[in-house]
């Protein structure tokens, strides 16, 4: 006996090692739930059970790469704020220009939300908003394509926990799928796992975005008759429940048959965000529901809102009369961070986090309406 | 043939470095997570040490810890039992022909390449998670890795200490 395992060494130890990983392997995986169709879903490892080497490789990993991507960042700061200021007043009178023209454009859309408003208030709608969010830092990647995940320097300390929703102000990027105590672990929307409830914005039809392989996600469960085009946006619906209504999702790249799926459409889509190119993302950590009241709602309704309800060509005279309104000695703007630390940040209320030049909208400072 | 060691320092930080790498140039460097580093360290350790013990476990270890940074519901152990054949098989190798010069470095990282991601896709099924799976872009990404292979081992090479 003693003879053939010194004789079979290597082979025993290769055998044993595999046995081991197989059986470990084993106990992970979670019975398949069969689906409706016979296909077969929910397969997938057991969390709890292989937590412990988890915390151990990230927490290995991951001060070096929290190192790697400051003094990546001391670099860049350094030729951003020394050696990289030419034409910065070209820049400059540009950048004011596009600023008075969001005004406009604010002050708009300002009247818009509030009529919104007062029209929810009298159907009793609830609406769900983000309550507060915090700024991360992307760190490091699961490294390969097989699972797509980014890990972010925010943890349980910082308030982060599972599920909770990571955008940017360009679009929706993932949902914590783990946290630790000062990393988590954020699975992307483009990994075949990940799944988001999606409306197409111009024809109002809901469909459910899934990842694939490739790292492009498309969009299931929309029926052939559709009629769909190229360039069309999408947002979330909010009934995921993860991700907080009316955020950017991307848009249609490629509409074609589901070969699996008969009747319906399999509808590529481009992410809003750029997904491998992320460096800086908000965890929204606490979502909120309110419903409108007419009080709130900016005060009684104006008579020139009411004109420009009822009378559709005295609407531009209105808006003229409302951008007129604003003050174009405003003070100056407060930095994107310091935007996505205040609450309650509206989904509208995220592009002006990205520009982070021009007066954030006044519902961003104010308490959930 | 030549059987080399390491010093326990190298043995240590070249592969944590590679996981390392692996897991953050990806974020600057999008097209960098087509290569599989842990991979190509498995290999050279493995072929270099000539033991297929050693092997094994160098392959069982660089596997788990990659495993150990995929997403959380994906069971622990589909890069691990995937680098251990790998490992075990590039030691043996390394026994039999010589894997010292560039082209047989090239050849033998293509086919191991492809051998990794055939039974990690095997797994993925067994586990039933199963992926697509496109030739052509396999092809590419052991191609790829092969010639990266090639630099890479030169680099490494210096490591080496006689036993």
């Amino acid at each position: 006996m003693e003879n053939f395992f010194t004789r079979y060494r290597n082979e025993t130890v290769l055998f044993g090692v595999l046995f081991i990983q197989i059986i470990a392997l084993a106990t992970q995986v979670r019975v398949a739930d069969t689906g409706v169709n016979g296909r077969e879903v929910n397969a997938g490892a057991h969390a709890g059970s292989s937590r412990l080497i988890r915390v151990w490789a990230v927490s290995l990993i991951s001060p070096f790469q929290k190192l790697s991507v400051n003094s990546g960042a001391g670099v860049r700061h350094l030729w951003g704020n020394y050696f990289a200021l030419l034409h910065v007043r070209q820049e400059n009178e540009k950048l004011q220009q596009q600023i008075n023209l969001m005004r406009l454009e604010q002050s708009r859309l300002q009247q818009d939300a509030d009529q919104a408003q007062r029209l929810q208030a009298l159907l009793g709608f609830k609406e769900q908003y983000i309550d507060k969010t915090i700024a991360a830092q992307v760190v490091g990647t699961s490294g390969t394509d097989l699972s797509r995940v980014i890990y972010i320097d925010r943890g349980t300390r910082d308030g982060v926990e599972a599920g909770m929703a990571v955008i940017t102000p360009d679009g929706i990027v993932g949902k914590v799928s783990r946290a630790d105590k000062s990393v988590s672990q954020v699975l992307l929307i483009t990994d075949p796992l990940s799944g988001a409830g999606v409306l197409l914005e111009r024809l109002r039809v809901n469909g459910i975005l899934k990842g694939t392989q490739s790292g492009q996600p498309e969009v299931i469960n929309v029926m052939a008759d559709e009629k769909i085009e190229i360039g069309d946006r999408l947002i979330t619906t909010g009934g995921d429940r993860v991700y907080p209504k009316g955020l950017p999702v991307g848009t249609v790249i490629n509409v074609s048959p589901d070969r699996e799926r008969d009747p319906f459409l399999s509808i590529r889509v481009k992410p809003a965000v750029n997904i491998g190119r992320l460096e800086e993302v908000l965890v929204v950590t606490q979502l909120a529901e309110r419903q409108g009241t007419t009080e709130n709602a900016s005060g009684p309704i104006r008579a020139a809102d009411m004109l420009a309800q009822r009378l559709p060509s005295a609407k531009k005279k209105t808006e003229e009369g409302s951008a007129a309104a604003v003050n174009p000695d405003a003070p100056e703007p407060p930095s994107a961070k310091s935007l996505a630390q205040q609450a309650p940040a509206s989904p509208t209320d995220l592009k002006s986090i990205k520009t982070a030049k021009p007066k954030a909208p006044e519902k961003i400072s104010e308490s959930p309406r | 043939m030549e059987v080399h060691r390491f010093s326990i320092l190298a043995a240590i930080l070249v592969p944590v470095l590679a996981i390392f790498l692996q897991a953050s140039l990806p974020l600057r460097l999008s097209f960098f997570s087509v290569f599989d580093l842990p991979l190509l360290v498995t290999i050279f350790f493995a072929v270099a040490r000539r033991n297929p013990l050693a092997g094994t476990l160098t392959g069982c270890l660089i596997g788990l810890a990659q495993d150990s940074l995929a997403y959380q519901h994906q069971p622990i152990g589909l890069f691990g039992i995937s680098k251990t054949v790998v490992g075990y098989l590039a030691s043996s190798i390394g026994v039999k022909i010589d894997v010292e010069n560039p082209g047989s470095r090239l050849l033998m990282t293509f086919g191991f390449y492809l051998l990794h991601r055939g039974i990690y896709q095997a797994l993925r099924n067994m586990a039933r998670m199963p992926l697509e799976f496109n030739w052509g872009h396999e092809l590419g990404a052991a191609l790829s890795n092969a010639v990266l292979a090639v630099g890479l081992f030169m680099i490494l090479d210096r490591y080496k200490q006689r036993k």
